[in-house]
């Protein structure tokens, strides 16, 4: 009984050692990144081509899932507003509920499964195959021509994919609601231009996007570096940098959240 | 399955004749290197030198130190003791910036070519000439074709990684090492995985590449017939110490045990064939009473 709980003890133990040591090499991992960041702004040439393979490359996913979640908030949206005379306000649920929520939280979430997952990868194969090395055998630093570029694509993508999913969620919204149902079009748009605020709502959810962005961009390219260089080693490191981010994303959202729209 | 260190017979040296000296035309110096990964030690006691000009190679079974010597020389690890001396200057002690001035002279075979899959045989090559040089394209082009010539795959430079074979991989990754002339290069493990004519053109690369940029090369391998071959100067390792040294053809002719078996491979002998393990007796439980 007493050795089964050594062994637990011993066990706890070693898993918060384990954590802090990680969370040391995270901490040391992003402050190489942020340091090498100069050659990101040097050659803005390798800032755009990571913006391409992080952002462009979502944009199927953000455009397509912005749209659904427009036509589900709309028409779940009608049928309850509906229910107290109030179908009017319709652009205004829409709009609210996506530019402070759904929309950096639901595209954060599809960022890390689609660029952050593909992140990872990346990174945690040109590990592998010694590509990281070879540069560093180049005199190139790998921090300052391949981490901190698609650290920065990350950063600047999120918000405007964001900014696109929330627009998509509004037409989605709009199509159901105006088009479909036969709201009043002028009181979808005038409702939502008369209550949705660009500093309160607007630059709330950009800035709630841009901390998204960060993390998840860290946590991929983390997860990447820090992978076993093997097959299993990267698949590992893919599968944690998205479960990983979509915690970080609901954590930061409530913290986020709390501090802006609260008052906390 | 490595060879204790006291399994090993004690090394002595050759005549001195034979030997590389400390001088001026040494370009590496390593001086008692030891280095340990945790507790482990992964290599001690390590003196070399190399000259100017020569192909060393360094031979060992698989785990025995002789990548680990690459990258100290390289700078990719510190020695826990001892010195490492490139070109007069102590990379180990080197801050980042200077450790990059002094890498930009050196050039790096890896044992997968290690090329950047996203980017064509041809941006491969030209990845150090646009990285460190201010070359107009036209120049870098020229450049690029020739190192690709050099190798025999300039007709290959639209190519990407993926439709290379493993020999032309592993050219093409020679081309890149070159691409600024480097005064050291570096081969680990060049000829794994290789066909017998893939591994003689780069063997006969490494030689020929060496001698007409006058560079100096050292060369990781386990492979006992090209590196006899072009090497001026062989280094043995086994479980982290250097076991015997020479040039091929006194080292052809050693008597040394762990030469013999390393160069004849033999199954057993100073490297034993069995792993350490209890009594066979015992583990089968012979004697036991049924």
């Amino acid at each position: 009984m007493i050795s089964g709980l050594d062994r637990a003890v011993r066990h706890i133990g070693h898993l918060v050692v384990d954590w802090v040591w990680k969370l040391g090499a995270a901490t040391r991992f992003t402050g190489y990144v942020l340091s090498r960041s100069s050659d990101s702004v040097r050659r803005p040439q390798l800032t755009l081509n990571e913006i391409y393979f992080s952002g462009t490359l979502s944009l199927i996913i953000i455009v397509v899932s912005g749209t659904f979640v427009g036509l589900v908030l709309g028409l779940q949206g009608y049928e309850t507003l509906k229910r107290y005379g109030s179908a009017d306000a319709l652009g205004t649920l829409v709009a609210l509920a996506l530019m402070r929520e759904l929309g950096p939280v639901v595209s954060a979430l599809l960022f890390a499964s689609r660029a952050g997952s593909a992140i990872t990868a990346k990174i945690g194969i040109m590990k592998a195959t010694e590509q990281l090395t070879a540069m560093e055998m180049m005199a190139v630093d790998p921090f300052a021509r391949v981490l901190s570029p698609t650290f920065w694509g990350g950063v600047i993508s999120m918000p405007l994919l964001a900014a696109i999913f929330s627009a998509m969620g509004v037409f989605g919204g709009y199509l159901i609601g105006v088009v479909i149902i036969g709201v009043d079009s002028g009181a979808f748009w005038s409702q939502m231009q008369a209550s949705v605020d660009l500093r309160e709502d607007i630059l709330n959810g950009v800035i709630k996007s841009a901390v998204f962005g960060v993390a998840v961009t860290l946590i991929a390219l983390f997860e990447g570096y820090d992978a076993p260089p093997t097959a299993e080693g990267v698949s590992y490191a893919v599968t944690r940098t998205v479960v990983t981010s979509a915690l970080a994303v609901l954590a930061l959202d409530f913290v986020l959240t709390s501090f802006m729209f609260t008052g906390v | 399955m490595h060879a204790r260190r006291d399994d090993l017979r004690t090394f002595e040296p050759e005549t001195p004749s034979t030997l590389p000296l400390v001088s001026a035309d040494d370009l590496i110096e390593l001086r008692d290197v030891e280095f340990r990964y945790d507790s482990r030690a992964v290599l001690s006691g390590i003196n070399m030198t190399v000259r100017r000009g020569q192909v060393i190679g360094i031979m060992g079974l698989s785990g025995s130190g002789k990548t680990t010597i690459l990258r100290l020389v390289g700078g990719q690890l510190k020695p826990t003791r001892g010195t490492v001396t490139v070109a007069g200057e102590r990379i180990h002690e080197l801050g980042h910036k200077d450790l990059y001035r002094l890498r930009r002279r050196m050039g790096m075979l890896f044992q997968f070519g290690a090329l950047f899959t996203d980017y064509s045989v041809f941006d491969n090559v030209a990845f150090p000439l646009n990285e460190h040089t201010r070359l107009p394209n036209s120049m870098i082009r020229d450049l690029v074709l020739m190192k690709l010539h050099a190798v025999g795959l300039r007709g290959a430079a639209h190519l990407k990684p993926a439709e290379l074979s493993g020999g032309m991989a592993r050219r093409v990754a020679l081309a890149r090492a070159i691409a600024l002339d480097p005064m050291l290069m570096m081969y680990d493990e060049p000829f794994t995985g290789l066909d017998p004519i893939s591994t003689g053109v780069i063997s006969n690369l490494i030689r020929r590449l060496n001698d007409a940029l006058g560079a100096t090369s050292i060369l990781v391998t386990h492979d006992v017939r090209e590196s006899f071959e072009i090497a001026d100067y062989i280094y043995f390792v086994s479980a982290g110490v250097i076991v015997a040294e020479g040039s091929p053809e006194t080292l052809r002719n050693s008597a040394d045990p762990f030469v013999r078996q390393f160069t004849d491979g033999e199954t057993d002998g100073p490297v034993p064939f069995h792993y350490p393990a209890a009594p066979y007796e015992r583990d089968l439980d012979v004697g036991r009473g049924a």
